[in-house]
């Protein structure tokens, strides 16, 4: 969301007229950056540059509005701005640039953004070289048609190699780096020569403006004082005041109330013609019914078909949310609602835990995306958050015939019933430095993996694996991260499911099984992982007056054993009669204390342990 | 009804030992003749309420009751000997310090009345004594406990044990040295931690480690073993005694009979008609100096505990005791049935273990019981 969404509510200043720039004076771009090699702070400079903020305006990293966005140099929505330029050529020119979510978890909202430009920039930090991540946008890129035109950042930096990196451009990417332009985003070096190229070399979008309304929804939030604001792209027909537009994939009718282009303000325009990238309101009270990716409209006049590649969203990684207090659990259904305002594509139900009382089942459209639901409930709504192992959407073929989906370890039917299992599998590409290859190669055949590609580019090896999802979700990144001492760069799209020889894991404590703790995993690492939350679990738990039984189990067969100890001695000293009273009173503090324990057998276990237990996870 | 039991609290101390949370406090000048006085006067006027009742045991604890003047212990027992009706076996103890001038004052003590000394030797070893912040020298503690001997027909004295980097062996030696004196009651105290002491400060900054709970569990058993040797036997959790020789005086918290507090600070349990009051006097030695002279007591606070209240208390107290709780008593002085005031699974559960046992129609806790009381009663106790 741009900041200047909510900031500049109620300052909107009409009427206000935009001069209608022809077709052939549009280009709409994207970059493509990994993490720090400077998309952010190239925006930043396109903005100064054309004068679309005036310098006391500008902040560092316009467009990253929210505090996270900033703090982890990513992008969670997607956002424009439309520059004005006036080229050698002395026409002026609407370059409006999308900016995108930079990680794959948001893989098909990047894809939508990119179907609304017709180029991209390549922005490659000339010390780095290209990452994984890059890869995997600029592929994207290459798919929806995109021009891209090569960037080498920080040039100014003394251990910038360009050459090298213009050879990784063509070795790597496959793609001609000979016309690559060499800037520094930071210093402000280069940046015309960028523009000009956006003009030069970008193709004009295409479209007709006599042909019924179909616009590109592209993203949608939730903004307090307008509702719903839709950012789209108009491929064929106008928008106007006033229209009611349909949305195609639900028939959701609405009026336009408000439309208009960010520079990066929302400044409000009569229409929105082809090639336009703008945004709209229609007193939508929801992003849940502004699907990514729906085809926009007009009611009376609709297109015959719906653009292309528009897919419901659906969660990948789901796990419970539960809060540490329970005192808060009201708190946190109205948290979840209030994001889910703006973030349709995560999902929420209630769910109770035996162990940790109540909570929600989530759903996420990968581990990234989780953790900033997390972070946010933990930092915009002040919540002490719980979080169950992640699991990915497992595949049952029943003995009926029939399939279910399940994502839920609770939720695993009577194993007679199950045919088979199919879990999902992604493709994951790891750019890592030749000494650590090894230890990476190690880490992915430990998770299942299987090699699909093995290739070099100077001292740096590009391996493309395939690898279950579920061994990704289980702390595959720290461990990547620590095997190659943080020199790996990942990243993977979903590539379908595959049988697996998967089963349940239960944790039992004294023969009663901890709902929290249960898991899915594959047969050949259900012993390992039994074993360390069973250990984790004898430290975690306090010493009790009788022994405790820890086992991971699978169905009725024990992988996994340890034994708590009875607790040695646990005695007051000195008891006189001035010490009755208070020794009453702890004792009724301890009774009090005992409501927030679960009975397992003849021991009471405090929720606070099974909590540290799942923390640790974390 | 019960015999009495008066305790009478004097909280003054040359020093404060840095692992002590009792009521004590130093002061360059002691107000020996304003304490005097308030104490007789808060006396008067419990006994004044209670009746002419059997007192059974005097206690002068502290603080350091051996800074008392003898003189006021001998008017304060004198009182008491008025106001109540004491047995002819009337059990009166005095706390004292081994330092050479306490010791020098033992005999007039005698004289005032006193029939049981408990020394707070704490430890033979220097090194230890310094650690505890104690006045005394192992040699003035040895002295102390010859001359006690000599004076008293009955002496207890206290050792603190379980101190960071003290071992089995060496508590045994130093244990062993203790019992050749010979007493007929010790009292031995696992070293605590307690809230707001300097100790707790100490332990809170990572520069002061107890011993973990399973050396802690070893030295109480060895503690046992050692005291065995010499015909003494645990009847609490920490008081070793020859058969006979039990203080009769504690035995009446343990067994939650009626006892009065006199002094700062003091507790009491005392049955008023139908009532069973809690008492509990002023703190500070100054402010309940000062309600005495003004109202003739110093009650900060006084409830009338309700049946489960008692019972709670007399659980806590009497399963600290390895003689247990006798049922019949339970129901008549806490006003509920054993069965009511407990837990039955847990009950099953912890005579199973071992932890809880049936003696003669009375409900003890075992030594393992015992060892482990705090984590037993929270479940036990309904």
């Amino acid at each position: 969301m741009l900041a200047s969404a909510a900031d500049n509510a109620g300052k909107i200043h009409y009427p206000f007229r935009m001069t209608e720039t022809p077709i052939a004076q549009i280009r709409n771009f994207a970059i493509i950056a990994h993490i720090d090699h400077g998309k952010s702070t190239l925006a930043d400079r396109l903005i100064q540059a054309t004068g679309a903020l005036p310098e006391r305006e500008m902040t560092s990293q316009v467009l990253d509005s929210m505090d996270l966005e900033r703090e982890r140099g990513i992008t969670i929505k997607a956002q424009t701005v439309r520059l004005s330029y006036r080229a050698a050529d002395g026409l002026t020119y609407a370059l409006n640039l999308m900016d995108t979510p930079g990680h794959v978890d948001f893989a098909y909202e990047v894809s939508r953004s990119l179907a609304a430009c017709e180029g991209s920039l390549l922005v490659v930090d000339a010390s780095q070289g290209v990452e994984a991540q890059t890869l995997a946008n600029v592929y994207q890129a290459i798919e929806a048609g995109h021009e891209i035109i090569p960037v080498l950042n920080k040039i100014d930096l003394p251990a910038a190699e360009p050459e090298k990196v213009r050879r990784q451009i063509e070795e790597v990417i496959g793609l001609d780096a000979s016309g690559t332009i060499e800037i520094s985003a930071k210093t402000g070096q280069n940046i015309e020569a960028v523009l000009e190229a956006l003009v030069t070399r970008l193709p004009p979008p295409e479209g007709d403006a006599t042909r019924p309304l179909a616009a590109l929804l592209v993203d949608s939030w939730y903004d307090p004082y307008l509702g719903v604001v839709i950012l789209l792209r108009i491929k064929d027909g106008r928008l106007r005041h006033g229209q009611r537009i349909r949305m195609m994939s639900t028939g959701a009718v609405h009026t336009i109330e408000r439309i208009g282009v960010f520079t990066p303000k929302m400044q409000p325009t009569d229409d929105l013609a082809p090639g336009e990238i703008g945004f709209v309101t229609a007193a939508i009270k929801t992003v849940a019914d502004c699907r990514i990716g729906d085809t926009i409209t007009d009611d009376r006049h609709p297109a015959r078909s719906p653009l292309p590649g528009f897919k419901p969203s659906v969660p990948v990684v789901w796990c419970g949310l539960y809060p540490a207090d329970a005192d808060d659990f009201e708190k946190l259904r109205e948290s979840l609602a209030k994001l889910r305002l703006n973030d349709a594509s995560f999902h929420f139900e209630p769910e109770t835990s035996a162990a940790l009382g109540f909570g929600f089942r989530c759903g996420f459209l990968g581990l990234l995306h989780l953790e900033i639901v997390q972070e946010r409930l933990r930092r915009e709504f002040d919540l002490d958050l719980i979080a169950t192992a992640p699991s990915v959407v497992y595949r049952l073929h029943l003995g009926n015939g029939s399939v279910k989906e399940l994502h839920n370890p609770a939720d695993w039917p009577d194993p007679a019933t199950i045919e088979h299992i199919e879990e999902p599998w992604i493709k994951a590409t790891i750019l890592v430095p030749d000494d650590h290859l090894g230890a990476v190669l190690g880490l992915c055949n430990e998770r299942r993996g299987e090699q699909v590609d093995l290739t070099y580019v100077g001292n740096r090896a590009m391996a493309v694996y395939r690898l279950p999802l579920n061994e990704v979700v289980f702390d595959f990144y720290d461990r990547l991260k620590s095997v190659s001492r943080g020199y790996a760069s990942f990243d993977y799209q979903m590539d379908g499911y595959a049988p697996g020889e998967l089963v349940r894991i239960s944790i039992l404590v004294n023969g009663e099984p901890v709902d929290a703790l249960s898991f899915i995993a594959h047969r050949s690492a259900a012993e390992a992982r039994g074993r360390a939350i069973c250990a984790r679990l004898k430290d975690l738990i306090p010493r009790q007056l009788f022994k405790v039984a820890i086992q991971a189990a699978i169905g009725g067969r024990i992988i996994a054993r340890e034994t708590l100890g009875a607790l040695a001695k646990d005695v007051t000293a000195k008891c006189y009669g001035g010490d009755i009273t208070r020794k009453r009173k702890l004792l009724e503090k301890q009774k009090e204390g005992k409501k927030r324990m679960r009975q397992f057998g003849k021991v009471e276990i405090p929720q606070s342990a099974f909590l540290a237990a799942l923390k640790m996870d974390a | 009804m019960d015999p009495l039991a008066l305790y009478i609290h004097w909280p003054f101390c040359l020093a404060k030992c840095p692992y002590c949370d009792f009521n004590s406090h130093v002061r360059e000048q002691i107000p020996e003749q304003r304490s005097r006085g308030a104490l007789l006067r808060e006396l008067e006027w419990e006994a004044g309420r209670l009746g002419s009742r059997p007192l059974a045991s005097i206690f002068f604890g502290g603080g350091t009751p051996s800074l008392m003047a003898p003189e006021t212990v001998f008017r304060l027992i004198e009182a008491a000997s008025a106001y109540f009706s004491p047995l002819p076996e009337i059990e009166i103890t005095l706390e004292a310090n081994p330092t050479s001038v306490e010791r020098s004052k033992l005999a007039a003590f005698r004289e005032a009345g006193v029939n049981r000394l408990s020394l707070g030797v704490q430890s033979l070893d220097d090194r230890a004594l310094h650690f505890l912040g104690r006045l005394h020298s192992a040699a003035e503690a040895r002295a102390a406990l010859t001359a006690a001997r000599e004076i008293f027909p009955r002496v207890s004295f206290d050792l603190i044990y379980a101190r960071p980097g003290q071992d089995l062996s060496g508590w045994r030696a130093e244990l062993a040295a203790a019992l050749s004196f010979g007493p007929d009651h010790l009292s031995l105290y696992q070293l605590t931690i307690e809230p707001a002491t300097p100790f707790a400060a100490l332990s809170a900054q990572g520069k002061l480690a107890l011993p973990p709970a399973e050396t802690a569990a070893l030295l109480y058993e060895a503690t046992a073993e050692e005291a065995a040797k010499h015909g003494l036997l645990p009847y609490e959790i920490s008081n070793y005694a020859r058969p006979g020789a039990e203080c009769r005086h504690n035995l009446a918290y343990w067994r939650y009979a009626d006892y009065a507090g006199i002094g700062p600070g003091a507790h009491g349990r005392v049955t008023i008609g139908d009532s069973l009051l809690a008492t509990r006097r002023r703190r500070a030695p100054e402010a309940w100096a000062a309600r005495v002279e003004r109202s003739g007591h110093g009650t900060d606070e006084e409830e009338a505990l309700s049946p489960t209240e008692r019972a709670r208390e007399m659980l806590l107290m009497g399963l600290r005791l390895a003689e247990g709780i006798e049922l019949e008593r339970f129901r008549a002085r806490a006003g509920l049935a054993l069965s009511s005031a407990i837990d039955r699974q847990a009950l099953t559960d912890l005579l199973a273990a071992g932890y809880l046992a049936w003696r003669g129609g009375k409900l003890a806790a075992t030594e393992a019981g015992r060892l482990r009381l705090d984590a037993l009663l929270p479940r036990l106790v309904r």
